[in-house]
């Protein structure tokens, strides 16, 4: 492995995450998986949205788009869209994804960009001081949710899943391993991918739940786990309110830029005689 | 009849002028009356390479745009009024962050659902300030189909120039009316392109003269890895909350708009020389009341026309300078009266200033502006 520390922009260390944070598990995860893929570092652009999972990408030594909140996979979107060359790798948490975001979320899946996202979720805003968010477990508290989450949780890969998505994985904070493992599968998958990062946020879910600081909090987020393999030999009661970890799906999908060159492919074959006013275009060379 | 000669809509002649500048990348969602932008789009960017994504809503489709500029193709995107209003909050993030694009907003009947299918120009103010926090932007107005033409390819322009989002504020009547124009011939466009910098070494993504300097602005996928964020940043790209980077920024993004805005004061102005009474308007209001002052001025009353193409920045010095003789002024639009107040601030009282609204989803009638005149004579 290279120098770990190659991948960040140092001089903007220290991150403003909270002592105890998952977050920086997760980027950790992400570089490691990145630097065992050798992936070409001029040849990557991290896009995030807002949130604390979003500041990630100013850490990070490639290109990277740090937008509106919600918005991050609709700027991917373009990305990808305009330069298929590029890796296009969107950083994003619960809030972000799947509320705010969760209109993009379901349309890139559909679409199956060869977008790989890593949500990380905390099951809390944690940036606006604790929150519930849509990944905020049934009767949990949060600070809008003073008596208890009246709400019911996405499952985030169930989500991604029916929407399209060509890969989709989770992990957690606890399972850095595994984590690593399936990020590096997830940037490997020709189209939409998504691996969910259950992460711990102790200074809000945590505190808030009397749950303890980030060891009883990791410990709780791995008891709230059961790895998908070992879960096929299990009967169901054990398997009540547990999340499945490790690969969930993987489809064979064509895959969106893909598609679009084929039919771009195919107008060119009627129109080779074009001389529409463009001399843009030879700039145009994806 | 010339070679380049068409008949074509409004709607038509902004993509046209679209992929003259150079247009690689569009991004939309479906709105009356924008909406043979993207269709159009659609069909004629992949026959040279370039790329049309039909979004989730307008809200992804700006983004998408942006994401699209980053890479250093030239993006656009067309809607209406509830999708401009969408729009808003990566409108201020492109400004912020000064990523050129450019967005046709064919202005319908608003607030809210509105007249989906009858013209309006209630966007004006929009245009200027539909984003929150103090920024800048550059709004044009097409009056007639070549212009459609014309001002989207000048709005690319600018848009690379300045490296600001760019409006093409057309509304309902001129974009979907059709007129013949005469295409200039595709060798005489020079085709506007962002300055970008020549080697990563030492590259700062906003480093520029602070008084209204434009950075070079380097695509994605080439070495420079670069940040770009919306929170304020200093010239390095990364995050800062410091007072004095603050406001080094917004005066520099403040100035570069400022001091380039007589350059883009752009107007049709006839017999504006000798009037006493001078009629100010814009889009396809102008065309009526262009009508009504050749009236008066046959009849011998002293009518003067000027109609303006640059809507922001406001042209001030043009508007004073042209309107000198002017001791009236009427200001003839499809809204409750907002040019009239930029109007009446750049005329600071050397004019009498008459509002003449009109909000019924209906074009003017050359006969309302004619009675105007007659009155203010």
């Amino acid at each position: 492995m290279a120098e770990f520390l190659d991948y960040f922009r140092k001089e903007r260390l220290p991150h403003i995450w909270c002592p105890g944070c998952g977050h920086g598990t997760v980027t950790g995860a992400l570089i490691r998986a990145i630097d065992k893929l050798g992936l070409d570092k001029n040849k990557i652009v991290m896009v995030s949205g807002i949130g604390c999972s979003s500041r990630a990408v100013g850490y990070l030594d490639f290109d990277t788009l740090h937008t509106t909140h919600g918005r991050a996979l609709a700027f991917a979107t373009g990305i990808k869209h305009a330069k298929p060359s590029l890796k296009v790798i969107v950083m994003t948490g619960d809030g972000d994804c799947t509320a705010i975001g969760g209109n993009h979320f379901i349309h890139a899946a559909r679409r199956n960009i060869d977008i790989t996202t890593i949500v990380m979720n905390n099951s809390i805003y944690g940036m606006t001081s604790g929150q519930y968010s849509p990944t905020t477990p049934h009767g949990m508290l949060g600070t809008t949710a003073p008596y208890g989450n009246v709400e019911h949780e996405f499952d985030v890969c169930e989500l991604a899943k029916a929407s399209g998505a060509s890969y989709v994985a989770r992990a957690t904070s606890f399972h850095v391993t595994l984590l690593t493992d399936l990020i590096e599968k997830a940037l490997m998958n020709k189209g939409f991918s998504v691996v969910e990062t259950l992460t711990q946020c102790p200074t809000y879910f945590g505190r808030k739940n009397k749950i303890g600081g980030p060891v009883e909090l990791l410990n709780w987020i791995k008891d709230r786990t059961v790895n998908a393999k070992a879960a096929t030999a299990l009967p169901p009661e054990k398997l009540a309110g547990k999340l499945l970890i490790g690969e969930l799906y993987k489809a064979e999908r064509p895959e969106y830029c893909a598609s679009y060159a084929e039919t771009t492919a195919r107008v060119q074959r009627t129109y080779n005689d074009y001389k529409g006013g463009n001399r843009g275009c030879e700039l145009n060379s994806d | 009849m010339a070679e380049n000669a068409k008949l074509m809509q409004g709607n038509e002649a902004c993509t046209m002028g679209a992929i003259a500048a150079g247009l690689q990348f569009f991004a939309g969602y479906p709105i009356t009356p924008s909406t043979e932008i993207a269709e159009m789009c659609s069909e004629e960017l992949p026959k040279f390479g370039g790329k049309f994504i039909q979004m989730e809503d307008e809200i992804g489709s700006i983004a998408a745009c942006i994401g699209a500029s980053l890479t250093g193709k030239k993006a656009m995107t067309a809607t209406s009024g509830p999708g401009f209003s969408l729009m808003q909050e990566s409108i201020g993030y492109a400004s912020l962050c000064e990523i050129p694009v450019v967005i046709i907003n064919v202005q319908r009947m608003g607030p809210s659902t509105g007249m989906p299918t009858s013209p309006a120009q209630g966007d004006i103010m929009q245009a200027r300030w539909g984003t929150h926090g103090d920024h800048q932007v550059i709004a044009l107005a097409p009056g007639n189909v070549k212009e459609c033409f014309e001002l989207t390819f000048k709005a690319f322009e600018y848009a690379e120039t300045y490296r600001v989002p760019v409006i093409v504020l057309a509304d309902e009547v001129i974009s979907h009316m059709r007129e013949k124009v005469i295409l200039p011939n595709p060798s005489s466009y020079k085709i506007p392109m962002r300055a970008m910098p020549k080697n990563p070494a030492g590259y700062k993504p906003y480093g520029a003269d602070p008084d209204g300097g434009v950075p070079l602005m380097a695509p994605f996928g080439q070495g420079y890895r670069w940040h770009c964020t919306g929170l304020f940043h200093d010239e390095s790209g990364a995050p800062s909350g410091k007072a004095a980077v603050a406001e080094k920024l917004l005066h520099r993004l403040e100035r570069k708009i400022e001091k380039n805005a007589q350059a883009m004061e752009d107007y049709y102005a006839e017999s504006m020389d000798d009037c006493d009474v001078a009629v100010v308007s814009f889009g396809s209001s102008a065309m009526a009341a262009l009508s009504a002052v050749r009236r008066a001025r046959k009849e011998g009353k002293k009518a003067g026309m000027l109609r303006l193409k640059t809507i922001w920045p406001f042209p001030d010095q043009a508007l004073r300078r042209l309107c000198a003789s002017a001791k009236k002024i009427i200001v003839p639009e499809m809204n409750q009266g907002q040019l009239v107040l930029e109007v009446e601030r750049a005329i600071h009282g050397k004019a009498g200033v008459i509002k003449l609204g009109k909000v019924t989803g209906e074009l003017f009638h050359p006969d309302e502006i004619y009675r105007a005149l007659k009155e203010a004579f």
